[in-house]
């Protein structure tokens, strides 16, 4: 216990440095380019902090660290406002938040959601902090009880979140969720390299996709489209109704809910490995099982966007543990981060605690404060900000495609990240019509990757323990008690999910028309399924192709059993539920395929011309043809559009797609 | 076969070293005039942001931009996928040659190329390097797995199952279990992990029960283990000597090297087409980890610019200090040491590259297309 005789003085000495006015300054100066960066959707901590790193070297360390903390801190909360105001998960941090907070925009209550998800991302972020600062010092055995069985317990409730999330009909979930987990297999296999559905001739599917375009074409691309087919503004009377101090009162009244829901975010935040992805999901799932009315979820409640915020913010609090004490990055940008710490000359890694525990304290207190800082500018911003969804909504769009383009350009910066956004926006688009969970889906896209590798892992480690301790050997690592809390816990999750999911989410009388569109798209997923089904079993290594064979038949038994639903039931069943028939997409204005034609127009011009020569053609033509507004005007927002772009890919140093015509031509910057 | 070529490793580097040092600011004329005063240089690696190239090349990037002439800014660009080879072969294309493109590859670039893995589409030899950067790694044992070494023989190992945390069959992780297996150990590695920091985890959770850490992770994060007692080095893999001979590990003078276990070891034999194939794969994944390389069309002007603000870099006072964490103690080398570096680093003689290939379909089932 001298390490608690320590804590004090570092503690004491940890506060006095970050109130030093240069490091506040540094700290200031970071949460402004944080929120900045995040208020983008797609770019988040990595992309801010790729922004910082050169100049980190050299600076006075506790001023770097600030800069940097400051930037990290802020992400999960700024990228709220297009979670919130767009329905455009800004970063990973902030899916979940979307499944409500856009509900309350479209109901002209964006005010008081993005407020209330700030004050619970302020509070998690604090509460995380206060966390750490006793935990870090016992951390290390608590985090070493987590194996890989552990892991993948708990990979398994994350999954089991689908339950609750899966819609009206659970067995839909149950197969968009396969869908994610397989889309999740694509390219070469974590452990023995052998190819899934890719092929060394198209080399971008060989890394499979990147969750930032995944995330992007399943959530952004159907909400784009589908407001814009409106042509109206987001909020639906056109205001800004109840303000900003709604949303804290909202927070207020959910107390506890958000303690949980932080406390939620540092346990698994904490957990090496797990990556901070699912996080919010988990919160999601837990706030709609433990609420007694559930008929508002899915269509705006707040209860739905206090939860996942807490936990957003506590996770990168949480995030910092293993990071500290065992040099292992949580997640991408706490990788980024770590670099940026050993530039400044410390050592991240178990002696850091001991050695350096004013420097971890300093980090903590930091990532707290720039919590506050944050959340207190970025409810200030709120109201004013909300103000986009008074707008009309198709001279907001062709910005926000731009946006996406841009963002999604960054996973690989090849013309393929544009076809994989559209790609998979179709696929979101036609999800999101015939309700199958889109939620569900991504869950399963995101926990693939991580559910495979620790199963493998578990079968072979649990192997060699049976040959060399028997039975006995193998049970104490496989059914360890904490292996069989979580999976408990799993249960109880799925077993309250399938009871009372069909509440969530999904209309209770969904729009239907006549058989043939549901039951072609089932069969065109089905075909897929098959198709990748036999393209794992061709697969010689066993450690690659297990994982797909047994997710594919799981979701080829789930599609079957829905097309023998099909069959029987009448042409009004739910089971073909299809929004192009009845309410809001049915009675729009302007028809899907051409709308989304104006986003394939901008994807191929670009392969063609390069992006910012096709954009500057794409926006005149949008702002003139589509919106309908004068000449003066096009020009005015075209030119304003492509300022905008210039200046991000300026200053985040990257460049844009480049088409054909660069192949022929050297064209200077930003044209390349 | 090597052994005239990496003599002039350690001499060249001094005498470059000791040069850069004697013409102090008049190395502004040096170079011809060549400036890149007002340009931005960009120095692409093909990984992400998140990985120890990341690190290596954002601790050189502000250094170059000190010491190239006319102070341009430096900015890295990360161009990941397919396991380093989409930016390798995106490289491959690139004909800019006045100095504002360079290029940094990795161990990882190096072995699909040694393989002929069907991604590769570049071409090492179609490069000017400019700067090799080396590592080292050390392989651990718990106590009770340490006990059955009997000095440096490794024998008594053989009778036991082993576990390890491994990232892929053919990367970087081919040399620790290439050299197990030679010394008649049964290593079974758990492939898929995502960096070396969670094979350690495996170690300390106790679900591994033998790893290898580079030699920075390794001072930092298994030495504390190794004070404590909870693990036992067993070797380092060594380094090269002026000849080319695998000698102790500078930064691990008291520890083993590979050699010298496995020529402790019956089982193990430090001649044949096994140990030239291990040397190929250890040289291109530790000696000659990392490079920087210049687009082929670069002129001589440029390639001398770069090497002379490389050879200042490392002739800084501080330079020492500033590398211990990022990089250890190993040689920055420029000029012909690292010619003869990359060389050593980036060519496989048929023999070692098939037997590389069939052992990897042998023990793992892993084939390369």
């Amino acid at each position: 216990m001298e390490l608690l005789a320590t804590a004090g003085p570092a503690l004491i000495d940890a506060l006095a440095l970050i109130t030093q006015p240069q490091q506040l300054a540094f700290l200031v100066l970071g949460v402004l380019l944080g929120l900045s960066v995040g208020i983008f959707p797609g770019l988040g901590g990595i992309a801010g902090l790729s922004l910082v790193l050169p100049f980190i070297f050299g600076m006075e360390p506790i001023s770097g660290l600030a800069l940097m903390v400051g930037l990290i801190a802020v992400v999960p909360t700024s990228d709220t406002f297009s979670s919130v105001l767009l329905g455009i998960p800004g970063s990973t941090a902030s899916q979940a938040t979307v499944l409500d907070g856009f509900p309350l925009a479209k109901k002209g209550e964006a005010a008081r959601a993005l407020s209330a998800a700030f004050i619970s991302s302020l509070f998690g972020g604090l509460l995380g902090a206060l966390v750490l600062t006793a935990f870090i010092l016992i951390a290390r055995p608590l985090i070493l009880a987590f194996n890989i069985p552990a892991m993948l317990a708990l990979t398994l409730l994350g999954l089991s979140m689908v339950a609750i999330l899966a819609g009206r009909i659970p067995l839909k979930g149950v197969v968009a969720a396969g869908l994610g987990l397989m889309l999740g297999t694509v390219g070469e296999g974590g452990a023995g390299g052998s190819l899934r559905m890719a092929s060394y001739e198209i080399p971008y599917l060989l890394d499979g996709f990147s969750l930032v375009i995944v995330g992007l074409g399943i959530f952004a691309i159907p909400e784009i489209v589908s407001l814009l087919r409106q042509d109206r503004a987001i909020s639906k009377d056109g205001g800004l109704g109840k303000g900003w101090f709604d949303g804290i009162r909202d927070w207020w009244r959910n107390i506890w809910l958000s303690i949980k829901c932080s406390a939620i975010g540092v346990m698994v935040g904490v957990i090496p490995g797990l990556g901070g992805s699912v996080v919010d999901w988990i919160a999601y799932g837990y706030t709609v099982q433990s609420s007694k009315d559930k008929s508002r979820f899915g269509k705006g409640d707040i209860r739905g966007v206090i939860g996942p915020e807490s936990s957003n913010n506590a996770k990168e609090g949480g995030g910092l543990v293993p990071t500290l004490i065992f040099g292992i990055p949580g997640s991408g940008s706490m990788a980024v981060f770590l670099g940026g710490i050993a530039l400044l000359g410390f050592d991240p890694g178990p002696h850091m605690v001991r050695n350096n525990l004013d420097i971890t304290y300093t980090i903590v207190w930091s990532l707290a404060l720039a919590n506050v800082v944050g959340a207190g500018l970025c409810i200030l911003l709120a109201t004013p900000i909300a103000k986009l969804t008074t707008i009309r909504f198709t001279l907001v769009a062709p910005f926000l495609f731009m946006i996406i383009a841009f963002a999604a350009f960054q996973s690989r910066q090849s013309l393929g990240d544009l076809a994989a956004l559209m790609g998979i926006g179709v696929i979101g688009i036609l999800l999101r019509r015939f309700e199958f969970s889109r939620p569900a889906f991504l869950i399963g896209f995101v926990l693939s990757h991580q559910a495979e590798a620790f199963a493998n892992q578990v079968y072979q480690i649990a192997g060699s323990r049976l040959r060399r301790g028997g039975l006995d050997g193998m049970l104490d690592y496989v059914a360890s008690p904490l292996v069989l809390c979580i999976l408990a816990l799993t249960v109880v999750s799925i077993w309250v999910g399938i009871k009372q999911g069909k509440q969530v989410l999904g209309n209770d009388n969904p729009p239907t028309g006549r058989k043939r569109a549901p039951v072609l798209f089932l069969m065109a997923l089905t075909a897929y399924v098959m198709a990748a089904l036999w393209n794992a079993a061709l697969i010689g290594y066993t450690g690659d192709k297990v994982f797909p064979l047994t997710v594919g038949t799981a979701t080829l038994i789930g599609c079957v059993f829905l097309l023998m639903r099909m069959r029987t039931a009448t042409e009004t069943d739910a089971i073909f539920a299809d929004n192009e028939q009845g309410g809001e997409d049915a009675e729009a204005p302007h028809k899907l395929w051409p709308t989304l034609g104006w986003f394939a127009f901008l994807l191929g011009l670009s392969a063609l011309l390069g992006f910012i020569l096709a954009l500057g053609i794409f926006l005149v033509a949008f702002f003139r043809m589509r919106a309908g507004l004068t000449w003066g005007k096009t020009l005015l927002l075209s030119a304003s559009g492509i300022a905008l772009i210039c200046t991000l890919g300026g200053v985040l140093g990257r460049d844009f797609p480049a088409g054909l015509l660069q192949e022929f031509l050297v064209l200077p910057w930003p044209f390349t | 076969m090597t052994h005239h070529t990496t003599r002039r490793l350690a001499g060249a580097l001094a005498i470059l070293a000791a040069s850069t040092t004697l013409a102090g600011t008049a190395l502004a004329d040096a170079h011809g005039g060549f400036t890149l005063e007002g340009k931005t240089v960009e120095f692409v690696i093909p990984f992400s942001e998140s990985g120890g190239s990341a690190r290596w090349a954002n601790f050189f990037a502000p250094l170059l931009s000190e010491h190239l002439p006319g102070n341009p800014t430096v900015v890295v660009r990360y161009r990941p996928g397919a396991g380093s080879t989409s930016g390798a072969n995106w490289f491959q294309e690139q004909t800019t040659d006045d100095g504002t493109l360079i290029f940094g590859s990795s161990g990882s670039t190096q072995f699909p190329y040694l393989l002929g893995d069907p991604r590769v589409r570049y071409e090492y030899n179609d490069w000017q390097v400019v700067l090799v950067s080396g590592t080292g790694g050390v392989a651990y044992l718990p106590p009770d797995m340490a006990e059955l070494m009997n000095g440096l023989d490794a024998t008594g190992l053989a009778g036991s199952e082993l576990i390890w945390g491994a990232q892929s069959a053919t990367g970087l992780d081919l040399v620790p279990n290439l050299a197990w297996e030679m010394l008649g150990m049964d290593v079974q590695p758990v492939f898929g992990i995502e960096g070396r920091g969670d094979g350690r985890l495996m170690f300390e959770r106790g679900e591994a029960n033998i790893d290898y850490q580079t030699s920075s992770a390794y001072i930092r994060s298994v030495q504390p283990m190794v004070d404590s007692g909870l693990a036992v080095p067993m070797m380092s893999w060594g380094a090269l000597d002026n000849d080319g001979n695998i000698v102790r590990d500078p930064t691990f003078p008291d520890m083993p090297s590979f050699y010298e276990v496995c020529q402790a070891t019956p089982a193990c034999e430090t001649e044949g087409p096994a140990w030239d194939a291990w040397m190929t794969f250890f040289t291109a994944g530790f000696p000659a980890q990392k490079m920087v390389f210049l687009p082929g069309t670069a002129s001589q002007d440029v390639v001398d610019a770069y090497t002379n603000a490389i050879n200042e870099i490392v002739a800084r006072p501080d330079f020492r200090e500033m590398a211990a964490a990022e990089l250890g103690v190993y040689p920055q080398m420029t000029g012909t040491a690292a010619q003869a570096a990359f060389r050593l680093g980036t060519r496989a003689e048929a023999e070692s590259r098939d037997f590389v290939i069939n052992w990897l379909q042998d023990s793992y089932g892993v084939s390369l297309n």
